[in-house]
């Protein structure tokens, strides 16, 4: 790298540069497809039907069948250069640190990957309880593993995604309600600051959203929240910690306002990773809460492939869960079987609300979670949220931005200050870091919301904090120009918006 | 930044506008400020002709790169006109709040309840 860069070349200081993208642009277009690479047309008509308009012989109408593809015609290496490349246009948690506040994102160990492509992971889900005792067992355990870890009874492991969890967990509160005979009961109270598919999951399962305001400390209100509640809450839904990184002090208190009306408590499982091994939702009073796997227990996040949204309730709840669970057979069905080897069955809760998804979720993610939960332990758990608070406010305290809500666990909001909370995180990818999330909560101006998560070493947050550090000394016209050092420069948000091209197809006609 | 807030029309604290026309209907769009505010346009959910509105319920839904807001009817009244060219090209809202960007021409149910919307005067006080 050369010294002779001008000031906004962020080269200048080459300590900050560590984590580079690769560039293929050719008279500005990045890697061709692969049809633009090689287009060989191949003809796949049958012989004696060759009439020109589609195979006679199938049983599709003529028009949707065709005598002649363009199928690329590529070697290997060409191949295996192709996606190499785009793979190194991009940047994740393999690249560099990751610190998008509120959304755990940590490294996800190979080993489950390891684990689940296990040939005995590899189950038909149509086989019978009998022969896939291995497999019941294990779904057994990752639901009893779960229940200590949150404090709660009984957990079903079939939701496929967080959002998913959240929508079971609502379904589950408004059946046990209509259960009581207290159908009647049509909100849900939110904290402003809450996750956005809090509102959604209450608005899908048909309540009405009470939105709280935070206090001047960033916690519930708990006057609001007094004003809030009555005989018709169905819910309050809670973070702990809440966005602002911030533990909501008062939630015995709150949990006892809320059951005082007959609502129930629900925990968004989103920031569990602050409180493994240490606090449990069931403790402070929450009857019903999600778990993102993806988040806490590394399994692959959005993109990555099926998700799971395990959701765990108190006992009273317990017979409203989805369809089937899984639990230890009684002893008579027992009888005749290996007396020391307890055998597994699944079975359907009294007043189930029935089927969220197929067979047993996503079995795959579920075997990740289990296989994580069991190499940490209990005291890898501990270990990991003690890093991920410690992390948090290491590199909080290395950076110049003020952070105004304190004291923080997990995560921190940041506030940009007089600079756009955009810009900073446009600039921040010249540095090599992804940046944090941008301009949420809204409670703080121009945020930058940073979660580092336990798996970054002291050298790695100093990195990420000299780049943050590097921002905030910028001027408003470099930041506006950037990126300058990615694949892709500014994202055209408004043109995709408005005119969103689906298909590369649309790509392909607009360059000929 | 100042901001345009034109006196022939009235408002709502939720930021739309209200415009009695030659015909008796009344022209419904959003701001400048509240354009400015959200930022670029890229979405606007519009009810059909013929819906009836309620006063300050919600009529439709703006979507801009920032943010999702749901817009209100500053009277009630039938729906008489919709601004088709809005789904085609969201950007007038930003370009021209107060005219090619209107949203709704509503045939008011009840003409005093114009009267109980915000003068411009009181409009600016609340944005400044």
């Amino acid at each position: 790298m050369s010294d002779d860069h001008t000031t906004s070349d962020p080269t200048t200081d080459a300590s900050q540069v560590r984590y580079d993208q690769a560039r293929y642009v050719n008279d500005g277009q990045y890697e061709p497809l692969l049809s633009e690479k090689d287009q060989t047309s191949v003809d796949i008509s049958s012989d004696n039907n060759d009439d020109g308009d589609g195979d006679s012989n199938s049983p599709l109408p003529d028009d949707l069948t065709r005598d002649e593809l363009e199928l690329p015609g590529l070697s290997e290496p060409e191949l295996a250069r192709h996606y190499t490349r785009l793979s190194q246009m991009i940047y994740g948690i393999d690249s560099g640190p990751y610190p998008l506040g509120s959304c755990t994102m940590k490294y996800n160990p190979k080993f489950t990957e390891d684990v689940a492509a296990l040939p005995s992971a590899a189950v038909h889900p149509d086989r019978s309880a009998e022969s896939i005792q291995g497999t019941l067992e294990l779904l057994y355990r990752l639901q009893d593993y779960l229940g200590r870890i949150g404090g709660m009874d009984a957990v079903t492991l079939q939701p496929p995604a967080g959002a998913a969890g959240e929508f079971v967990g609502i379904r589950v509160a408004a059946a046990y309600h209509e259960h009581n005979g207290e159908g009647h009961r049509d909100e849900v109270i939110i904290p402003e600051s809450a996750h956005g598919t809090n509102f959604a999951t209450a608005a899908l399962g048909g309540y009405d959203v009470v939105s709280l305001p935070s206090d001047e400390d960033g916690r519930v209100d708990l006057e609001a929240l007094e004003a809030a509640l009555s005989e018709n809450t169905a819910a309050l839904m809670l973070t702990n910690p809440n966005t602002l990184g911030l533990f909501e002090r008062d939630i015995e208190e709150i949990a006892d306002m809320v059951h005082d009306v007959g609502g129930l408590l629900y925990y968004d499982g989103a920031n569990l990773n602050a409180l493994l091994g240490r606090a449990r939702p069931g403790d402070m009073g929450f009857d019903v809460m999600h778990y993102n796997v993806h988040k806490t227990f590394a399994t692959p996040h959005g993109g990555g492939g099926p998700g799971a949204g395990p959701v765990g309730v108190v006992g009273e709840l317990e017979s409203f869960l989805p369809a089937p669970r899984v639990r230890e057979a009684d002893t008579e069905t027992n009888a005749g079987a290996d007396s020391e080897k307890p055998t597994y069955e699944l079975f359907d809760p009294d007043h189930t609300i029935g089927k969220v998804h197929g067979f047993q979720g996503n079995w795959l993610v579920l075997v990740k979670a289990f296989a994580y939960i069991a190499r940490l332990g209990d005291e890898g758990l501990t270990d990991a949220s003690a890093k991920a608070v410690l992390n948090a406010n290491y590199l909080a305290s290395q950076i110049e931005y003020d952070v105004p809500y304190g004291p923080f666990h997990h995560e921190f909001v940041a506030s940009a200050g007089d600079q756009d909370a955009a810009d900073v995180a446009k600039r921040m990818l010249d540095y090599g870091v992804h940046p944090p999330t941008t301009k949420w909560p809204e409670i703080v101006p121009e945020a930058l919301m940073t979660e580092p998560t336990e798996i970054e070493s002291k050298d790695t947050l100093d990195r990420l904090a000299a780049a943050f550090n590097a921002v905030a000394e910028e001027s408003d016209g470099v930041l506006e120009d950037a990126p300058e050092r990615t694949t892709a420069r500014r994202i055209d948000q408004t043109s995709a918006a408005r005119n969103p091209r689906l298909s590369w197809h649309e790509l392909a006609e607009e360059d000929t | 930044m100042s901001f345009d807030i034109p006196d022939d029309r009235r408002y709502l604290e939720s930021h739309e506008w209200a415009l009695e026309t030659d015909d008796g209907t009344v022209r419904v769009g959003i701001s400048d400020f509240a354009q400015d505010e959200l930022g670029d346009v890229v979405f606007v959910e519009l009810p059909d002709d013929g819906d009836d509105l309620q006063q300050e319920t919600e009529f439709g839904v703006i979507e801009s790169i920032k943010a999702v807001s749901d817009l209100y009817a500053p009277v009630g009244g039938e729906v008489v006109a919709v601004n088709d060219d809005l789904f085609n090209a969201p950007e007038l809202v930003n370009d021209d709040p107060f005219g090619d960007g209107w949203m709704l021409e509503i045939d008011p149910a009840d003409t005093d309840e114009l009267e109980t919307l915000l003068s411009a005067d009181e409009y600016e006080a609340q944005v400044a």
